[in-house]
């Protein structure tokens, strides 16, 4: 089991779907979603929210910045 | 442990830095403005120089950078950044100056501003976007362009015999013995954005330093004027921009 578990908040409406968090991410959590925001854009989301161990991978490349991260060690 | 127990302030690791101000930004879906505008702002918030820090925004798609990051910006005519930067410079000479460039501003109007400014060795920071194109106003050809690449100009691609040889303009600013720093970096990975912070503070930091003149060049992508996903741009950028325009310092004093 990793030692961290992360979290991340993406601020729906900034997003504007670019996919480069999904690339970015090293677990596979992230995925664009099927849902559009306001303007229409496809916004990225947790899809498998148990494999984030908060490296802050897809906040770090996200042009937009409308990445929150966040991160517990896991035996707390 | 569930996600509402992760997501607590108390946890927070990483959030959009406060230097940029909470305004959408006008880029197109993962253009590379943005990750650099992002880092500049984290630069300025961990080395506390907000108050101190004098942006020289294009004419280009950064033109709007003053609504993004909240520090004191002055708009340059095109290409004239590092003629109104070498101003503000002389006369608040304890200001953290930059220019920020794309590459139809630094390497084709601007180019005498540019070359000049590096060879007096103003004590300015510049960092230059470099797309391949003229990304703001449909995807022109550029001199950055490479060779054979299609643009809205070049439908066929550049050819040489017409429109002459890309320039790399960094590697012709390093060769000047007003700069002190010159280095080309990429904001497309993770560790690559991490570098490029590293790079732009270094920067920063020499012009306080009066050392002359540091140019951070950002190889960047346009997924809008290349007509590709952000994703399949960057991957082209490292296929076809990276063995024209190679990673890594060219000038380190």
């Amino acid at each position: 089991m990793a030692k961290f578990k992360g979290a991340v908040v993406v601020n729906t409406e900034r997003c504007k779907g670019c996919d480069l968090c999904v690339v970015a991410c090293p677990y596979d959590v992230l995925s664009l979603s099927k849902d559009a925001n306001s303007k229409g854009l496809n916004f990225s989301y947790m899809s498998t929210p148990d494999n984030c161990i908060g490296c802050m991978a897809c906040a770090t490349v996200c042009p937009d910045a409308c990445i929150t991260v966040y991160k517990v060690r896991n035996d707390q | 442990m569930n996600i509402a127990d992760i997501i607590n302030p108390a946890n927070l690791v990483y959030e959009k830095t406060k230097v940029m101000n909470d305004v959408p930004m006008h880029y197109c879906p993962g253009c590379s403005h943005g990750v650099v505008h992002k880092i500049v702002g984290e630069i300025i918030e961990e080395m506390g120089i907000q108050d101190k820090t004098i942006g020289v925004a294009p004419v280009g798609c950064a033109v709007f950078a003053y609504k993004y990051l909240d520090i004191d910006w002055q708009q340059a005519a095109h290409g004239r950044a590092p003629a109104v930067a070498t101003g503000i410079k002389r006369l608040l000479p304890d200001r953290y100056v930059f220019t920020y460039q794309g590459d139809g501003d630094l390497a084709a109007i601007g180019t005498a501003e540019t070359i000049h400014a590096c060879n007096r060795g103003e004590n300015i920071a510049i960092i230059f976007i470099n797309n391949g194109i003229y990304g703001m106003t449909g995807g022109q050809m550029a001199p950055t362009t490479l060779k054979g690449m299609k643009s809205s100009t070049s439908p066929n691609g550049r050819e040489v015999s017409l429109a002459g040889h890309p320039l790399n303009i960094s590697e012709l600013l390093a060769k000047l013995e007003g700069t002190c720093y010159v280095t080309r970096q990429a904001v497309h990975t993770v560790a690559a954005v991490k570098k490029c912070k590293r790079a732009i503070q270094k920067a920063l930091e020499n012009s306080m330093e009066n050392k002359g003149t540091s140019i951070v060049e950002v190889v960047s992508t346009c997924s809008s004027g290349w007509k590709m996903t952000p994703a399949d741009s960057n991957n082209w950028m490292v296929d076809n921009m990276f063995p024209e325009y190679p990673m890594g310092d060219l000038k380190n004093i």
